[in-house]
């Protein structure tokens, strides 16, 4: 076990882990910040989607000893009050079905809408590829996307 | 807070159940929220302020001082939005305002709700009169408590949104009347008026789901979220291939992984117990077992040979049979056959299995998510040889079932651990785990075969071949059985060592396929337009109804036929579209598929669908399982490839097993009936139909007839 300082939803954290323990579990387990899932463990699905310094990560694949003053985001801190645009445009085109997958989604979109505040449909496509919905709520995911570029 | 109870119910159980689950009720949420790090409650803007009594009318109703009401959500919760739709029945005969309802998951309680399963898309329509009758027996007490604090009669009373008026003008809320009227004797049933539905105002209208914030706000609602101080974590090392049974194993390196607490052995598997989860997972990886091939370790080679052996014999008890379909074979003008296969396919929730055990002397406590509390309540008491009165089972919300979760394997493997190590204990499947060990939709393979004179249908007879089941309940008695003179179905329910159990709209997710590709191709050998080819039969079928009953309604089947066609602008010309119609799960369904060929792969453009499925409950949800089931549809036709070889699955994570993606997801379009009928259920219906809508577009463009799934096996031909 090491000791770890990382700064999660701007706010600096300690804890202690092993050098090969995932972001995912740490964020998961000694932060208790639930919000951010385990869907693979391998970088395919998206469920365990975060920001890092602004730009999507899978957290799950992120050993936490190569993290250094990078900041974390992650759904519990994208806003303070729910009112990401994201997160209302969610709320107006009731997204979810199991709600599982949600959180990665969100966060990538996150991402997306950083870089990009107007993305083309195909850019969406591109961008959200490596988020797996097995309910199959993208047609709601790409509205809500779409809604929210046209409201930043 | 104080909970007033005045009914004559048992609630000894319930009350054990509730204190398990931390004490109190958190308003608008899920009673796992004061557990995470943003503790702060989001309450609804509109929200009535929090009672401090509760009064309690039934097992559904708690209305409090404030006249904020609580309405209690039975069944478990898997994304079929239930929670939502549920609820707005009892409060819609409740006659009170959406706004001032919150909604809490209620525990397995038997004697206190009916039929408490997430299962096939039943939770609406076998609670709809349930529902309404508990929401209408509240709404009687209290409007009888006003009434006779007036001094006035009954009949001079109404209500609206939870506020009782009398005719000259006198008004008085829920809330003031809620804790004398819970009191009083329940009237007799009779006497229960339920609401005409043209006068619905919460069902029929788009409510958003329930759990809305906390899933956008990452508050811990699922069983993988769940935490308890002092529990442990447990992953399982369980035999590599299906067939197996474990001979030694050697745990000296797992237990010096830090943070590994405890390795037991249970059955045929170990368990690593762990501070977290990853000291767990890397404990599991440590671990070195030896496994001794007990049964036949089979594989695909296998499953297809025997799959397809069977479909020219009959069974000894065919499952339907109309006429002679031997006789008419052989006075015939021409016999087509044709054979359809699909391989064993892993669930996939994007949650994996995991449940939360606590065993003590005393008790059993369960939490976690389970499509089947009270079946897996039973089974625990067994395994475990306890008394049911010990056992309590909470359900969280799910990360998807689809049919997994039905069998609580892994609440038993969970209840085992705990068990043996004293402690309380999350058990958590890897993805890995979750494919290789699942309960798989068992492989499968259909022929048809038809006999044709005078360019009419005279014989059509179905063999299905299946490993560890048959295709059940009515479903023999499918379209087009009535309209064909000689009929037959027959079933082989074969044996496999791999475990099997029902997935999304179980047998009807292929056998769906199977019968709408080959309809389509047998309107195409009788060169009929596929969709006046179905209508015929269906005149047939009603004019002169062959044997003694068929499972579907015919105007309803036509009138979403017709529906689905005119809307696709079938029979308009283009040359891109594939109909395809089925009866599932008490819904009907008829989808038109548009799909475009792209560098030799096919691309579903638009799936136009139209649905009768009673009232529809919640619009937003409707459409959401209506979207989802075609999506998920669509990827598993085409996607949905798992093989095994020695008893081994051969894909184990997401970079080995091909799902869906939002690129590959097309526009939905949806129609539904108008209907006054009673609900049925969304939950699965309309994904049977689109396989086939997509293959027979594909072949309307290509002029391939796709026999397989996944049909990703066909793209390079297709080009
Ligand atoms: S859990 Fe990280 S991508 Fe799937
Ligand atoms: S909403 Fe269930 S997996 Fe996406």
């Amino acid at each position: 076990m090491a000791e770890y300082k990382i700064n999660v939803n701007g706010k600096e954290k300690s804890l202690k882990a092993d050098p090969d323990t995932p972001l995912l579990w740490v964020l998961r387990d000694k932060l208790d910040l639930p919000g951010t899932k385990y869907g693979c463990g391998i970088a395919q699905c998206g469920a365990c989607t975060v920001l890092l310094d602004g730009k999507a990560v899978r957290s799950c694949s992120l050993p936490i000893s190569i993290l250094k003053e990078q900041k974390i985001t992650t759904i519990e801190g994208l806003s303070e009050d729910l009112t990401h645009p994201l997160q209302e445009a969610w709320r107006e085109f009731d997204v979810p079905q199991c709600g599982y997958c949600q959180a990665g989604q969100i966060m990538s979109a996150a991402a997306l809408l950083k870089e990009n505040k107007s993305p083309s449909e195909e850019q969406i496509d591109n961008h959200m590829q490596g988020n797996i919905c097995r309910c199959g709520t993208y047609l709601r995911i790409k509205k809500a996307i779409q809604s929210a570029s046209k409201k930043l | 807070m104080t909970l007033e109870n005045n009914t004559n119910k048992s609630r000894r159980k319930f009350l054990k159940v509730s204190s398990a689950a931390g004490g109190g009720m958190l308003i608008g949420f899920n009673w796992m929220g004061c557990q995470s790090e943003a503790k702060e409650t989001v309450v609804k803007e509109v929200m009535k302020a929090i009672p401090k009594v509760w009064s309690e009318f039934d097992a559904f109703i708690k209305i409090g001082e404030t006249g904020l009401v609580t309405i209690m959500s039975q069944n478990p919760e898997i994304g079929q939005n239930i929670k939502t739709s549920m609820p707005m029945i009892v409060a819609e005969e409740l006659d009170v305002a959406w706004k001032d309802v919150v909604v809490e998951q209620a525990p397995l309680n038997e004697e206190w709700y009916p039929r408490q399963v997430a299962g096939g898309s039943q939770s609406i329509r076998s609670t709809w009169e349930t529902l309404r009758k508990a929401g209408a027996t509240a709404k009687q007490l209290l409007m009888e408590t006003a009434a006779e604090k007036w001094e006035a009669d009954l009949a001079d009373c109404t209500v609206s949104e939870g506020i009782i008026s009398h005719k000259d003008g006198r008004k008085i809320s829920y809330g003031e009347v809620a804790s004398d009227a819970s009191k009083r004797e329940t009237p007799d049933p009779k006497t229960i008026k339920l609401k005409d539905p043209k006068d619905f105002k919460i069902i029929g209208k788009s409510q958003k789901n329930v759990d809305m914030e906390g899933i956008l706000s990452g508050k811990p609602l699922f069983g993988i979220d769940f935490k308890r101080e002092g529990m442990l974590i447990a992953t399982a090392l369980r035999p590599t291939a299906f067939g197996q049974v474990l001979e030694s194993f050697d745990d000296s390196e797992a237990r010096k992984v830090s943070g590994v607490v405890d390795v037991i052995k249970f059955g045929d598997k170990i368990a690593v117990l762990a501070e977290d989860t990853w000291a767990a997972m890397k404990g599991k990886k440590a671990l070195t077992a030896k496994w001794k091939q007990d049964k036949k370790a089979e594989d695909s080679a296998f499953h297809t040979k025997t799959l397809l052996e069977h479909l020219d014999k009959k069974s000894k008890e065919p499952r339907r049979v109309d006429g002679d379909v031997d006789k008419a074979f052989a006075n015939a003008d021409k016999v087509i056959e044709k054979i359809y296969e699909a391989p064993f396919l892993p669930h996939n929730c994007m949650e994996p299995m995991n449940f939360f055990a606590h065993v003590t002397d005393e008790k059993v406590e369960m939490i976690g998510p389970i499509q089947t509390p009270a079946w897996t309540e039973s089974r625990i008491a067994e395994l475990l040889k306890r008394d049911k009165e010990d056992i309590t089972i909470e359900m969280t919300r799910m990360g998807g079932g689809f049919g997994r979760r039905l069998y609580g394997d892994f609440a038993l493997e969970a209840a085992e651990i705990s068990s043996i190590s004293k402690k309380p204990i999350k058990m958590i499947f890897s993805r890995e785990d979750d494919m290789l060990a699942g309960t798989y939709r068992p492989a499968s393979a259909y022929k048809f075969k038809v006999g044709i004179k005078d360019n009419k249908i005279t014989a059509y007879h179905l063999t299905e071949a299946c490993f560890n089941g048959e295709m059940f309940g009515t479903m023999p008695n499918n379209f087009p059985c009535g309209a064909i003179e000689n009929y037959r179905v027959d079933c082989h329910k074969l044996e496999s060592n791999i475990s099997t159990g029902a997935w999304r709209a179980p047998y009807a997710n292929f056998l769906a396929y199977a019968e709408q590709a080959f309809l389509d191709e047998l309107a195409g050998i009788l060169d009929q337009d596929a969709v006046q080819f179905r209508l015929d039969l269906f005149e047939k079928a009603k004019a002169n109804p062959v044997g003694e009953e068929h499972n579907y309604e015919i105007d309803k089947f036509v009138a979403v036929i017709n529906l689905a066609a005119e809307k696709a602008g079938w029979n308009k010309g283009n040359k891109n579209l594939g109909f395809s119609a089925y009866y599932s799960h008490n819904t009907y369904v008829a989808e038109v598929a548009e799909v475009e060929m792209q560098d030799d792969r096919p691309v579903v453009k638009k799936i136009t669908c139209a649905v009768d499925c009673g009232i529809v409950v919640n619009p937003v949800g409707a459409m959401n399982q209506i979207e989802g089931g075609i999506i998920d549809g669509i990827g598993h036709a085409l996607y949905g490839d798992f093989s095994f070889t020695e008893g081994q699955a051969q894909s184990s994570n997401f970079n080995q097993y091909r799902l869906i993606r939002m690129s590959e997801a097309p526009e939905v379009e949806v129609h539904f009936i108008e209907s006054h009928n009673d609900p049925t259920g969304l939950g699965e219906p309309t994904l049977p139909p689109v396989g086939g809508a997509v293959a027979n577009a594909i072949n309307a463009i290509s002029g391939k007839r796709l026999y397989r799934q996944p049909f990703v096996k066909y793209f390079k031909e297709l080009g």
